[in-house]
């Protein structure tokens, strides 16, 4: 640690339990390269980890992936959670729960649900995340969610092959009695990076749509939340990225390495900790990886002295390193990077009309064959 | 819109998914939401544990006027303030 105050403890713990899904969105946030089900933790390792995460401080705990609902143990794992009085979120596809299971999930003490859609029109929504029947599949589950009466949250990635219809998702997730949605323009990172020249909207499309979910967010003002994430290479100023590196959460993968973050990885030279081999605390506390963003001191110019360095943390480390290939650089979102002409130009030139085609998510990849 | 839906007849309550939460780690109780936590004053906490969906808004501000031995219209109002907003976080039933 570099700044004077003590660590707080995290509230959050993201467990992606695995990567295995049967959906193939092209925004996914996993890595390009990902391990499969043989390399997975077992049920007990899993267990171990949140029961070290409640001492620890953690609040709520993300059971996502992949698909959560791809592990045959994901009921076993809510229980154990809600023994140790942690909040458990299940981030899902809907595709692989069925009547019962959720029920299952719901009697063990799940406390809420996270349903993605990729569309607010069937067609579009099964060719986004590339599964047939997918779509029906979700209002499917929406209904069997709110028989149980477990709170619904629905989230939408917008990018440009549904950016025309981000307000009529918001329309939709009222329809499926949902109390909150997320409608977050797409962050370009690990899946969506590789695929940002078919994902990027135009400017004038962005803010069309910004616009449209905020009259929404008025409209529907006490019947559902709107959270919305801004369309970052439109934007002014950088998001606050996880709320500040290592502050408040914590990624799990399904091979028990401890991130920051979803796409940590991809800066290199870090060292990151394994859950199977250290414990929780000590990761968090330790771990090179986690410290080495974490207070001011690792900032640049211009964070070091900035006014809003507080507020969002000089961005995205993972962004900076992509876009200015400097992780500890200011995040070129930002107006004061002297990189942000850069944006603007990547998101003209990838905003640019072609023939969609993405490169679909999938587990065992091989770039030379599915080159665009 | 949720201001007036809240009288004095209203029997609030929190919703499914949304629990108090006495935090040993933090030494403070927080209210858990979906995708969202709020750490909570005592005078919260006073008023959230007396919000079970049977006693009606107007006895809630009673008992904490009685408790707390202060002016009725500042108790409700505090009450009110804190009810509303998590009216229109979707976290409170009515």
């Amino acid at each position: 640690m570099t700044n004077a105050s003590p660590l707080a403890p995290p509230s959050a713990l993201l467990a992606e339990l695995t990567y295995r899904c049967p959906l193939s969105c092209p925004y996914c946030s996993n890595p390009l390269s990902m391990g499969g089900r043989e390399t997975e933790m077992s049920t007990q390792s899993w267990q171990d980890i949140f029961t070290q995460a409640a001492e620890l401080g953690v609040l709520h705990v993300h059971f996502s992936g992949g698909e959560p609902a791809s592990r045959r143990d994901l009921r076993e794992l809510a229980a154990h959670c809600a023994g140790l009085g942690l909040y458990t979120n299940l981030i899902t596809s809907g595709v692989g729960l069925t009547r019962s299971s959720l029920g299952e999930l719901a009697a063990s003490g799940l406390d809420h649900v996270q349903l993605s859609i990729q569309d607010a029109e069937k067609a579009s929504a099964d060719w986004i995340g590339g599964y047939d029947g997918g779509f029906a599949k979700k209002m499917e589950v929406a209904g069997w969610i709110a028989e149980e009466g477990l709170p619904l949250t629905v989230n939408a990635v917008i990018h440009r092959a549904n950016v025309e219809r981000a307000a009529d998702m918001v329309d939709l997730a009222v329809r499926l009695g949902a109390r909150r949605i997320e409608i977050a323009h797409t962050q370009y990172y690990g899946w969506a990076l590789l695929n940002r020249a078919h994902l990027m909207p135009t400017r004038a499309q962005s803010e069309k749509a910004y616009a449209e979910v905020e009259e929404r967010r008025e409209r529907y003002k006490g019947q559902i939340v709107v959270d919305h994430v801004a369309p970052d290479y439109h934007a002014k100023y950088p998001k606050a990225c996880m709320s500040g590196w290592g502050r408040q959460s914590m990624n799990v993968t399904p091979q028990g390495k401890v991130l920051p973050c979803h796409a940590a990885e991809t800066i290199p030279g870090l060292e990151f900790w394994n859950a199977r081999e250290r414990r929780l605390a000590d990761i968090w506390a330790d771990s090179p990886g986690f410290n080495a963003f974490r207070g001011s001191e690792w900032m640049q110019e211009p964070c070091r002295s900035c006014e809003r360095r507080e507020i969002d943390f000089g961005g995205c480390r993972c962004q900076a390193l992509a876009l200015a290939g400097d992780a500890a650089a200011c995040d070129p979102v930002c107006v004061k990077s002297p990189r942000h002409g850069l944006i603007a130009e990547i998101a003209a030139r990838d905003s640019a009309e072609k023939i969609e085609g993405f490169i679909p998510r999938r587990i065992e990849r091989d770039r030379e064959k599915s080159s665009v | 819109m949720t201001t007036e839906q809240l009288t004095d007849a209203s029997r609030p309550h929190l919703l499914r998914g949304v629990k108090l939460k006495n935090d040993q780690v933090r030494k403070t109780w927080v209210l858990l939401a979906p995708e969202r936590y709020l750490r909570l004053n005592a005078i919260s906490v006073d008023i959230l544990q007396r919000c079970d969906g049977v006693a009606a808004f107007s006895s809630v501000v009673d008992d904490l006027t009685k408790k707390y031995g202060a002016d009725r219209a500042l108790i409700e109002r505090d009450v009110r303030g804190l009810l509303v907003t998590l009216l229109e976080k979707r976290m409170l039933g009515l």
